[in-house]
């Protein structure tokens, strides 16, 4: 299996139940090895919408395309095999240990005995969870975080190109998701695997997603990159949803690298309480050092040499800004 | 009872330990066909029961029905048919099986939790694959907890059989009345009391084997 991501197109997708319409003339295309992240309020689709690309749902017009084949024209156990599919209850199989979870798929496609354990230790590892330790515990002897860790492992164990999470991180304690979410990036970027990833919190979106899809009511208002959404949201929905504090949300996708800074100021110059920020810092995290300091400037430091000063005013233009 | 005689005489216990082990293998034999087959019906009858949940309704009417007759009435019933023969006596142990057979093995297996389910189906299971690795293990805590309870009321049922001539510990009692014999009526009830609780002891030890994830680490 190629170690890279397939494109994933929804083309004209709808579902209808009797009484009303699930999703509605879907359209887009996530580029191979991006995460793209879906997000709305529930009852906006969303999760209709992943589980049409796996099947557990079938769309009642258009269709889905992996890589550019029609996922209806596929016998539905095959295609799973070779999609990840991770839940937020997790889902794991309690009669079976974590390392029978982590070869579920390479089980079901019949896998040597040692392949599969070499796999197995593999994966864990990659997920963080020491497989010595493991391995041979039950899914009831791990933490909530734990858990869903072995449920990333057991998603990724047959290389799939394309992963489905339908809000993975939404039952564990903001500390786990966000160390969870941490290494979601980290993976997703060694394995470059196709994410599609559901969630109802707008910080994970902009945190997670390559693009983010905002779904209402069935139906794509906007589809974008998490910078562009916060900077032009579509409309007056996307705009709330998205909060009011869009322009602080954005300063945390931008570094000080990337702003404007002050070449021509000495440092000797500056005010004694100017924090130092370094180039790779967000501009979130230097506003707020800036305003704990109580000092309007920064020295923006890389390494061990002083660049230049990063002002209060130069943040505010990039919040502004419609870069 | 006789005059005189001891509650229990001991001696006669020793001199007929041949014919104990003799009544307990019939016992065993009567048991274990009787839960066997009942468990291959019920679990078939369940899975029906799952696929088609309309059917619940009249499943349960029939055994609940078989399960009211009195054990003694059924196998009058069935002797004009079948006669005082071993097909009769599992004809009617078989049938006080169903009822609780089929409730556990039903309940165990919608007992699986939806996520699992969801998951399963997800990684690219076939129905069949997930019936047979994720909700018959599942749901093996529950069958078998209906497979003691079958085992002891079959245990149970099978001294009546003596009536109907299939041995096991029932004929010890049998005899013990007819000759007001009170040691013979006594090792026959204590031995299938006995025999109930040794089973179930057996199958609790089976269960815990079967499902080591139930177990705290």
């Amino acid at each position: 299996m190629p170690d890279r991501g397939a494109t994933v197109e929804f083309r004209e997708v709808t579902k209808r139940y009797a009484d009303q319409i699930a999703v509605d003339r879907l359209s887009f295309t996530v580029p191979a090895g991006k995460i793209c992240i879906l997000v709305g309020p529930s009852g906006s689709g969303k999760t209709t919408s992943l589980k049409m690309v796996n099947r557990l749902i079938e769309p009642t017009a258009g269709a889905i395309f992996i890589d550019g084949h029609d996922v209806t024209q596929e016998e539905p156990t095959r295609l799973r095999r070779r999609i990840g599919y991770v839940i937020q209850q997790v889902g794991l199989f309690p009669h079976q240990t974590i390392a029978e979870n982590v070869a579920t798929v390479p089980v079901l496609l019949g896998w040597t005995k040692q392949r599969i354990a070499s796999r197995v230790t593999e994966l864990l590892a990659l997920v963080g969870l020491d497989p010595a330790r493991y391995a041979p515990r039950y899914p009831a002897q791990l933490s909530g975080g734990e858990r869903q860790r072995a449920g990333v492992a057991r998603a990724l164990a047959a290389e799939p190109p394309v992963m489905l999470m339908d809000e993975p991180f939404g039952a564990v304690d903001p500390i786990v998701r966000e160390r969870l979410q941490s290494e979601l990036l980290r993976i997703q970027r060694e394995l470059g695997t196709t994410v599609l990833f559901v969630t109802h919190d707008i910080d994970e979106a902009i945190r997670l997603g390559d693009r983010v899809a905002v779904m209402r009511g069935g139906k794509l208002v906007q589809y974008a990159p998490p910078g562009e959404l916060l900077a032009h949201p579509a409309n007056d929905f996307v705009a709330q949803f998205v909060g009011s504090d869009r322009g602080l949300k954005r300063l945390a996708l931008l570094t000080v690298g990337g702003a404007e800074i002050d070449v021509t100021v000495d440092r000797g110059s500056l005010d004694p309480r100017a924090p130092v920020v370094r180039p790779s810092s967000t501009l979130r995290d230097a506003l707020a050092r800036m305003l704990e300091s109580g000092s309007v400037i920064a020295a923006v430091v890389d390494g061990d040499r002083y660049v230049g000063a990063l002002t209060l005013a130069k943040i505010g233009k990039m919040i502004r800004s419609d870069a | 009872m006789t005059e005189g005689e001891p509650l229990i005489r001991w001696d006669w216990v020793a001199g007929h330990l041949d014919e104990i082990g003799q009544r307990l293998v019939e016992h065993v034999e009567l048991t274990a066909i009787a839960v066997g087959i009942g468990f291959v019906i019920a679990f078939g009858l369940a899975l029906l029961i799952i696929r088609r949940p309309r059917l619940e309704s009249p499943i349960t009417f029939v055994t609940g029905t078989l399960y009211t007759i009195p054990s003694l009435a059924l196998f009058v019933l069935l002797i004009p048919y079948t006669g005082l023969s071993l097909l009769t006596a599992e004809i009617g142990l078989v049938s006080y099986t169903l009822l609780i057979l089929i409730r556990n093995i039903v309940r165990g297996i919608r007992g699986v939790p939806a996520d699992v389910l969801e998951a399963a189906t997800g990684m690219g299971y076939t129905p069949r694959e997930r019936l047979w690795r994720v909700e018959v293990p599942l749901a093996l805590a529950v069958i078998i907890a209906g497979v003691r309870v079958a085992t002891i009321s079959t245990i149970g049922l099978v001294t009546v059989t003596a009536l109907i001539g299939q041995g096991g510990f029932g004929y010890f009692i049998l005899i013990g009345i007819q000759r007001f014999f009170s040691t013979e009526l006594i090792v026959g009830a204590a031995c299938s009391v006995a025999l109930a609780i040794a089973a179930d002891a057996l199958l609790v030890l089976l269960q815990r084997r079967l499902t080591p994830w139930t177990r705290p680490a």
